[in-house]
């Protein structure tokens, strides 16, 4: 009948969603001006396409499954081999973009894992607080008095060497950030008058939290999980460069420079290349955090 | 706290699948044999008991026994740690002494080529892998131009002064050894540049960013009105408030810097408690790991408090709040 009326709910709901586009662009137009931002939009995005491509774009994908080529290792960086080839002649250019997808998943699963123990422990801690409250925060800072390294250290000593085990131990050494961070920003919304005013008509403490005080908890979280993508990765590269972490033939970066290692100075390219890896990838995800605090929590820049 | 710590450990300690006493006893021991090792190690008993034993052990020095060096671990830890403390201090004393002076620099020429190039450099110091850069570092300058020495703490050729204080600078300047002082000197530049860029980079990011805020306020506009000198200004009225977040970064770094030994000694083949836990760790040796740990958080708390001492000294408003 009308032919409008497609169309309408469409207007309708721009209409309606106004003055939250024109802070989505106002953001976008914050962002686009940083270069570091964009740098750091772009590097992340780029790591993650070779993540997700990364198998079906490398020229010698059989060279990650410890394949043997002796006729050709150690060879220097050449148009065959952009990044040279290891000491059973692998391809170093192949390994080190699948790595890209090893060190992603170990990102991920550290950063999310420490997000989900770490933001319900800081809600309950920030919002009940009382002895539970004071227990957890107690955990929690005696957790950050040793540093994350060591003791993932000596979590992977006890567990033994291993991807997983890494990703264990590193895990467990990181969910404290997320609860001081959540605990304080809970305490601070808490004595907020729109939560004063929930509470006294008598909303629940579940809808309390879940409406009122998550979402305020999301920027300094989107932030924090920005950061901590590549700080976990770094630290994960690190205990594969110690010989905890991931075994070879796995590629990963880590591991790899320790690996070649053994081949310096003469075989330089077997270390540099992955190093040059983690060096992006770290730097892209700090950047990145640094322009999504720029626009989502200005205050609490540093 | 010191408590916390050592609950902490004991619980890691437990987490180390399969029986302890068998692994202990070795794959040949029979049933008797493993028997006989859990009552010597009271590892029948219930675990408060054995959490109450190894704390006791701990406060009198029994941090047990490597199974790698065949030392007690307190005598290792004794040796290693100072190595430790000297490539820590070091690196913390080149991170302070430049990153402050650069990040005021960086403050006060805002948005000129300075405050570009110390950005650079502040971003790229938290994300650059620091074993990477270290091995790359050997690479240029130890290699390749033959500048610098490899690793390790004195050349071969060199003979360590007998030890007074167990501090290798130290020692070799009161014994007046000067060629190995150089020596030590030497073998230190790497491993201290390698450990203090990510510091280096976050105080000066920090400091920037505090001098920046002061330089806006209010007194420092009237101090520069009476025509205090601009220098005078920025040193002495705007440092010491911007200091007080810079100081927390200090503390903080300080930790890291424990931790990132582990990867920068392994790198530098520097014999500290890094290189000491990472080698254990490897051969599964535990209670060194264990102890390693627990002397890097307990050295974390002292800093903590001397950082927290310090802010008296700093700021006023503390002192009178604590009197």
């Amino acid at each position: 009948m009308d032919r409008a009326l497609p169309l309408r709910p469409l207007t309708v709901w721009l209409e309606e969603h106004e003055s939250a586009r024109r802070e989505l662009r106002l953001y976008a137009r914050i962002f686009a001006r940083s270069a570091s931002s964009m740098l750091g939009l772009a590097l992340v995005a780029a790591f993650l396409l070779l993540a997700a491509v990364g198998p079906f774009i490398v020229p010698y994908p059989e060279d990650a499954r410890g394949t043997v080529h002796l006729d050709r290792k150690l060879e220097a960086p050449s148009a065959r081999h952009w990044f040279g080839t290891d000491e059973v002649g692998n391809d170093v250019y192949t390994q080190v973009i699948l790595g890209a997808r090893v060190s992603l998943k170990v990102g991920l699963i550290i950063t999310l894992v420490a997000a989900l123990i770490g933001v319900p422990l800081g809600v309950i801690a920030g919002y009940l607080g009382g002895v539970v409250g004071e227990t957890i925060m107690r955990v929690t800072d005696l957790f950050l008095s040793v540093p994350g390294l060591v003791l993932a250290l000596a979590i992977v000593g006890a567990l033994g060497p291993g991807i997983v085990n890494a990703m264990i131990a590193l895990s467990l050494v990181w969910w404290p950030g997320y609860v001081r961070l959540v605990q304080g920003k809970t305490l601070a919304l808490r004595s907020e008058v729109f939560v004063e005013a929930a509470r006294a008509v008598g909303t629940g403490r579940l809808r309390i939290v879940f409406v009122h005080i998550l979402p305020n908890c999301l920027s300094p979280i989107t932030v924090k999980t920005s950061m901590d993508m590549g700080l976990a990765i770094l630290a994960a590269a690190s205990l594969g460069f110690i010989g905890l972490g991931a075994q070879p033939p796995t590629p990963e970066w880590g591991a790899m420079i320790s690996h070649g290692r053994n081949y310096l100075p003469t075989w330089w390219w077997y270390s540099a290349f992955p190093g040059l890896f983690i060096y992006l990838t770290v730097l892209g995800f700090n950047l990145l955090g640094d322009g999504l605090r720029d626009i989502l929590d200005p205050k609490s820049r540093g | 706290m010191l408590f916390g710590l050592l609950a902490l450990t004991f619980v890691i300690s437990h987490l180390v699948p399969g029986d302890p006493a068998r692994l202990a006893a070795g794959p040949d021991a029979n049933a008797a044999m493993v028997e006989t090792i859990r009552k010597e190690y009271g590892l029948d008993q219930p675990l408060p008991i054995q959490f109450q034993r190894y704390v006791r052990g701990i406060l009198t020095g029994h941090f047990g026994r490597s199974l790698r060096t065949r030392e007690d671990v307190l005598t290792d830890l004794v040796r290693y740690f100072p190595n430790t403390l000297e490539l820590v201090g070091g690196a913390m004393l080149v991170a302070v002494a430049l990153g402050v002076p650069l990040g005021i620099l960086s403050a006060v020429y805002r948005n000129t080529w300075v405050d570009h190039v110390t950005r650079v450099v502040s971003v790229s110091g938290v994300a650059v892998p620091a074993f990477w850069l270290g091995l790359m570092l050997q690479l240029a300058i130890a290699l390749h131009w033959g500048l610098l020495p490899l690793g390790g703490r004195l050349g071969l050729m060199t003979t360590p002064p007998p030890s007074i204080t167990h501090l290798l600078f130290v020692d070799t300047l009161l014994r007046g050894q000067w060629g190995s002082f150089r020596d030590a000197v030497a073998h230190a530049v790497l491993p201290v540049v390698t450990l203090c860029f990510p510091a280096l980079a976050s105080i000066m990011r920090v400091n920037r960013a505090e001098m920046i805020e002061t330089l806006k306020q209010d007194y420092i506009v009237n101090a520069r009105a009476q025509g205090i000198p601009d220098w005078r200004v920025v040193c002495r009225y705007a440092l010491k408030n911007a200091m007080i977040p810079t100081l927390t970064m200090i503390g903080l770094r300080y930790g890291w810097m424990l931790g990132s030994t582990i990867l920068v000694e392994s790198v530098f083949d520097w014999p500290g408690i890094g290189l000491y836990a990472v080698n254990s760790a490897l051969s599964s040796d535990f209670q060194p790991v264990m102890g390693v740990t627990l002397l890097i958080g307990l050295n974390f708390m002292v800093a903590n408090l001397l950082v927290d001492l310090a802010y008296g000294w700093l700021d006023p408003r503390v002192r009178q709040a604590a009197t």
